[in-house]
């Protein structure tokens, strides 16, 4: 059963959460002071490690050493990598990918 | 239509079909966990958030505190603070449209926008404005299209969070493409993969956002090279939509 005031407070703190994120580098750096270079330094460098640790993230779940030995990941993720280094597609690469992920977690693997 | 807006509508273009997909995925997954469309339009009107909202179905179904909620969103979303960081001289004079802009930053609406530049005779704040609008609207049709379908219809949704997965490996891949710096993202492997082993799947990410900044930090004469240090994403993506303009 869905608990209404509780679901309620839960999407708002998630959306408060975000949006504070987003606006606060804009109060604290956005007057007339410049930004510290560790922080833009951080602008540039930091985007590409976080969205590899987001990839990790999304494999956290995987079971490599038994079955089924995160093959579906495995297969779904590189065919993504693949789809996606070729055609440059984002339906395409994340449509396709979770497809397949789909068919090969209740089909194949099953 | 006029031209900063036609320019803004073609240059959402590509994020429209990632947006309908991942957006239905996360709207299937809330309604079986039953949270229909009106919740979904709720969440995806005001979160905004992809992963994130993916994980709120979690903490939703799991009836997590508010303090875990919290501490949740902030991890999965502290990266935004560094988006901003990046964007606060090309935003300083939006005036109207800086506080939409900014709600809406999202990993693609960023991506579009991060080199600072609109079409020849356009004004940036404006341009940044319809694209992000362009992009909330897709992932709010996506989202609650997912919905609707998913409570109509009853079928096996299992795997269908790899729409996830799968948006976040497409990135990886594009910047990695766009760029010959790899190093940042390496250790952002490592890091992570580290963290995951030394403190397990539901509380690795603190400790991997807090080694991966330690590391960058630390080591920043070695990823650093000046001029050569550019936001892949934006590269790859703008290089994306010049090959689709052209192609057209």
């Amino acid at each position: 059963m869905i608990d209404f005031s509780h679901s309620v407070a839960i999407v708002a703190v998630v959306a408060a959460v975000t949006a504070g994120l987003r606006f606060f580098p804009f109060f604290v750096f956005g007057g007339k002071r410049k930004t510290p270079e560790v922080v833009s330094y951080l602008g540039v460098a930091l985007p590409p490690a976080i969205i590899a640790m987001l990839v990790v993230y999304c494999f956290r779940h995987a079971t490599p050493t038994r079955y089924p030995f995160a093959l579906p990941e495995l297969i779904a993720g590189v065919a993504v990598a693949i789809l996606h280094a070729w055609k440059k597609n984002m339906l395409l690469s994340a449509g396709g990918g979770t497809l397949l992920y789909m068919a090969l977690l209740q089909r194949v693997f099953a | 239509m006029e031209k900063t807006i036609r320019t803004a509508f073609v240059k959402s273009l590509p994020v429209m079909a990632g947006y309908l997909a991942l957006g239905f995925g996360f709207g299937v997954l809330a309604a079986q966990a039953g949270y229909g469309p009106l919740w979904v339009l709720a969440m995806s009107v005001t979160i905004y958030a992809g992963a994130m909202q993916y994980l709120a179905v979690d903490l939703l179904a799991n009836h997590a505190t508010l303090v875990a909620t919290a501490v949740a969103t902030f991890m999965v979303n502290a990266r935004h603070i560094f988006y901003g960081v990046t964007m606060i001289d090309k935003y300083r004079n939006a005036g109207k449209y800086k506080p939409y802009i900014v709600f809406g930053m999202t990993d693609e609406t960023y991506s579009l926008t991060c080199d600072g530049k609109s079409p020849e005779g356009t004004d940036f704040p404006r341009f940044a404005f319809w694209l992000t609008l362009f992009d909330h609207l897709y992932w709010i049709a996506g989202c609650v299209l997912g919905a609707v379908v998913g409570t109509l219809v009853e079928f096996d949704s299992r795997g269908v969070d790899f729409a996830m997965t799968a948006l976040f490996v497409a990135v990886f891949v594009e910047q990695w493409k766009g760029t010959r710096r790899h190093r940042p993202a390496l250790v952002g492997v490592a890091v992570s993969v580290l963290a995951l082993l030394a403190f397990g799947p539901d509380s690795f990410l603190i400790p991997a956002t807090l080694g991966i900044c330690v590391v960058l930090i630390g080591g920043r004469r070695f990823f650093e090279t000046k001029n050569e240090m550019e936001t892949p994403t934006a590269q790859a993506v703008a290089n994306d939509a010049a090959e689709k303009e052209g192609g057209r």
